[in-house]
């Protein structure tokens, strides 16, 4: 017995009819969590239409750990090493952030020498993290691994000089309220500023890479555009609020430490676009050599710490106080409530990243998927610090 | 140079009519007075605040919760009384008792005057779950995040806020971590599965089952 199988001719059968867009429909994707170019557990919920986003949800938490609770059942100085673990690659920035608050909340005065250390290495930190910030975005853009291997080969040399002055290269736990830990020794003052003179030399080398780059203007100029209204009103700071034009540097504004002795400029952007965000971290670079190369002239010799402060059993006075700097991703401040006893009794940071992300749909909206990996990008997010 | 807390108080009730603002004094030597805003005008206010061409606070950094629980304040007081016969004034202490409350701060700074901080707060009637306050995101969009994790640690609920949702615990999670009497749960795993009653039924037929005893020795006939 044969059996015979029916098979329909190539003319007969249904054609299947693909459509290049979707029509009336969005299409629900989850960017995230486990993502390269998310930086760290962050997911997005994104509605598509075709390629582009016609919303965007951020969804976070994957790193809470409840940093503040934390902090409220720990001693002043407890907190002092935590705070390295907020944007762990700005530990000093953060350091000098928390100290500044306490030595606000419990009226501390720090010797000049120490000031002109903290300077020095918030500056450090700003070059390293910029650097390597700049790398991650080409990374994200598909100029995969080289780019970024240059920032990081810049960034090791800086981290070293981490290590070999506070004992840890990303977790420096170096300042103190009242002054800093330990004291920089005249070589290795002498070896940042080999490093800070060199610095010059691979950013000549990195901007050739970047400012006229024909793939990168088509996919950062005019792409993500910001409004200097917009970016007030969100509570935008750091270089994405200067990107857009508005001056505002906490460094000039507060001028807090001994920044008002120093000279430098305030690079602005014009258009507020990912190009402009993106070239903002290069300027500020060449500032941040500049007040560096003063610093290691002016630095005099002294005692780092103030005697008078008694870090250990700290009790400060009833009361409250906000400190805040400009960390290398923008304000970063700490408010800290005192009832007198040796554990504050509130204790918040104010994470510059968290609120930058807020006008992070209104930034991606009618832009296709691929710009979304590029803005977010330029934010320049840290979850460590988004999620405390 | 900016105005000290009083001047702005006094600036703000005669914008803002009815408006009640308290000063809450700070010991420390950071020197940072906040001025305490009532709920009912707290919108009316901050818009003032914003848009007032001398203040113009158009940024608003830090907006953060913090828990005060019941406390007892214990006062001196001059009371006269009437010892043998003499009236003396003795000094007697007495204790008053203050209901905790939830509280929501703001740090204001104004970009384009380059001053601040003017820090306000907002309080709520007491500790209950979701007590509210307006939402001052309508005047300032970086409230948007902070205010919603403050809803999510804390348990305020901000009306008038246009997605309020938990930001860093997950939707499910019950409770407010930040708050003061918080206590963290036995098992962070724990779920409402139907793993429960799946035990209870494992359990039912284990259990001995007495007319089926013996049961094994029954043997088919030779």
């Amino acid at each position: 017995m044969t059996t015979t199988i029916q098979t329909l001719e190539p003319a007969e059968r249904p054609l299947q009819i693909m459509s290049s867009r979707l029509e009336g429909e969005l299409l629900e994707v989850s960017m995230g969590p486990q993502h390269p170019s998310t930086h760290g557990v962050f997911r997005m919920n994104v509605a598509l239409d075709g390629e582009i986003v016609r919303k965007l949800k951020p969804v976070f938490g994957y790193l809470h750990r409840n940093h503040e609770k934390i902090g409220e059942n720990m001693s002043y100085l407890g907190s002092m090493p935590y705070t390295d673990r907020l944007d762990y690659f700005c530990s000093m920035t953060n350091n000098w952030a928390y100290a500044l608050s306490v030595e606000k909340l419990a009226g501390i005065e720090v010797p000049e020498r120490a000031e002109y250390l903290r300077i020095i290495l918030a500056e450090l930190t700003r070059l390293q993290n910029h650097a390597s910030l700049l790398g991650f975005l080409l990374s994200d853009m598909g100029a995969w691994g080289t780019p970024l291997m240059y920032a990081f080969r810049e960034r090791e040399k800086i981290l070293d000089l981490f290590e070999s002055l506070s004992g840890s290269r990303m977790m420096c736990d170096y300042m103190r309220f009242g002054g800093c830990r330990v004291d920089a020794s005249a070589d290795w003052l002498a070896g940042a500023k080999k490093i800070v003179d060199a610095f010059p030399k691979f950013l000549d080398e990195f901007e050739k890479l970047i400012v006229e780059n024909e793939i990168l203007i088509a996919r950062t100029q005019e792409v993500g555009k910001l409004s200097a209204d917009l970016a007030i009103s969100a509570g935008i700071t750091g270089p994405m609020l200067r990107a857009c034009g508005v001056n505002y540097d906490i460094r000039k504004v507060d001028g807090y430490g001994f920044y008002p002795r120093f000279k430098f400029r305030i690079p602005l952007g014009e258009h507020g676009d990912t190009y402009d965000r993106l070239m903002m971290r290069a300027l500020e670079m060449r500032e941040s050599i500049g007040i560096l190369k003063q610093a290691f002239e002016q630095i005099p010799e002294g005692p780092i710490m103030n005697p008078k402060v008694k870090i250990r059993g700290f009790r400060p006075p009833v009361g409250e106080a906000y400190g805040r700097i400009e960390a290398p991703k923008g304000e970063l401040g700490f408010y800290l409530i005192s009832d007198g006893s040796p554990n504050p009794y509130r204790y918040r940071v104010r994470p510059p990243s968290f609120i930058n992300l807020t006008i992070l749909e209104d930034l991606c909206l009618g832009h296709t998927v691929a710009d979304v990996m590029v803005i977010l990008g330029s934010v320049d997010i840290v979850m460590g610090e988004v999620d405390r | 140079m900016m105005d000290s807390p009083e001047q702005i108080k006094t600036r703000i009730e005669s914008a803002v009519p009815g408006a009640k603002i308290d000063i809450v004094l700070n010991g420390s030597p950071s020197q940072q007075s906040s001025l305490l805003i009532d709920k009912e005008h707290a919108r009316q206010i901050a818009q003032f605040l914003r848009d007032d061409a001398a203040l113009r606070l158009d940024f608003c950094s830090n907006v953060t919760g913090m828990d005060w629980l019941d406390r007892v304040v214990t006062k001196k007081v001059i009371v006269k009384k009437i010892v043998e016969g003499e009236e003396k004034e003795a000094e007697e202490t007495q204790q008053e008792k203050i209901p905790g409350y939830l509280e929501a701060v703001y740090h204001l700074y104004s970009i384009e005057h380059k001053h601040g901080p003017i820090i306000i707060r907002m309080r709520t009637n007491d500790r209950s779950a979701e007590a509210p306050l307006p939402s001052l995101t309508p005047i300032w969009r970086s409230a948007e995040f902070q205010e919603r994790e403050i809803f999510d640690l804390y348990g305020i609920r901000f009306d008038g806020h246009p997605d309020l949702r938990r930001i860093l615990m997950w939707d499910e999670f019950k409770d407010y971590p930040m708050r003061k009497d918080y206590r963290d749960p036995d098992d962070y795993e724990y779920e409402p599965t139907p793993h429960d009653d799946v035990l209870e039924r494992a359990k039912q037929h284990y259990a001995p089952r007495p007319q089926l005893d013996g049961a094994e020795n029954i043997t088919a006939q030779p």
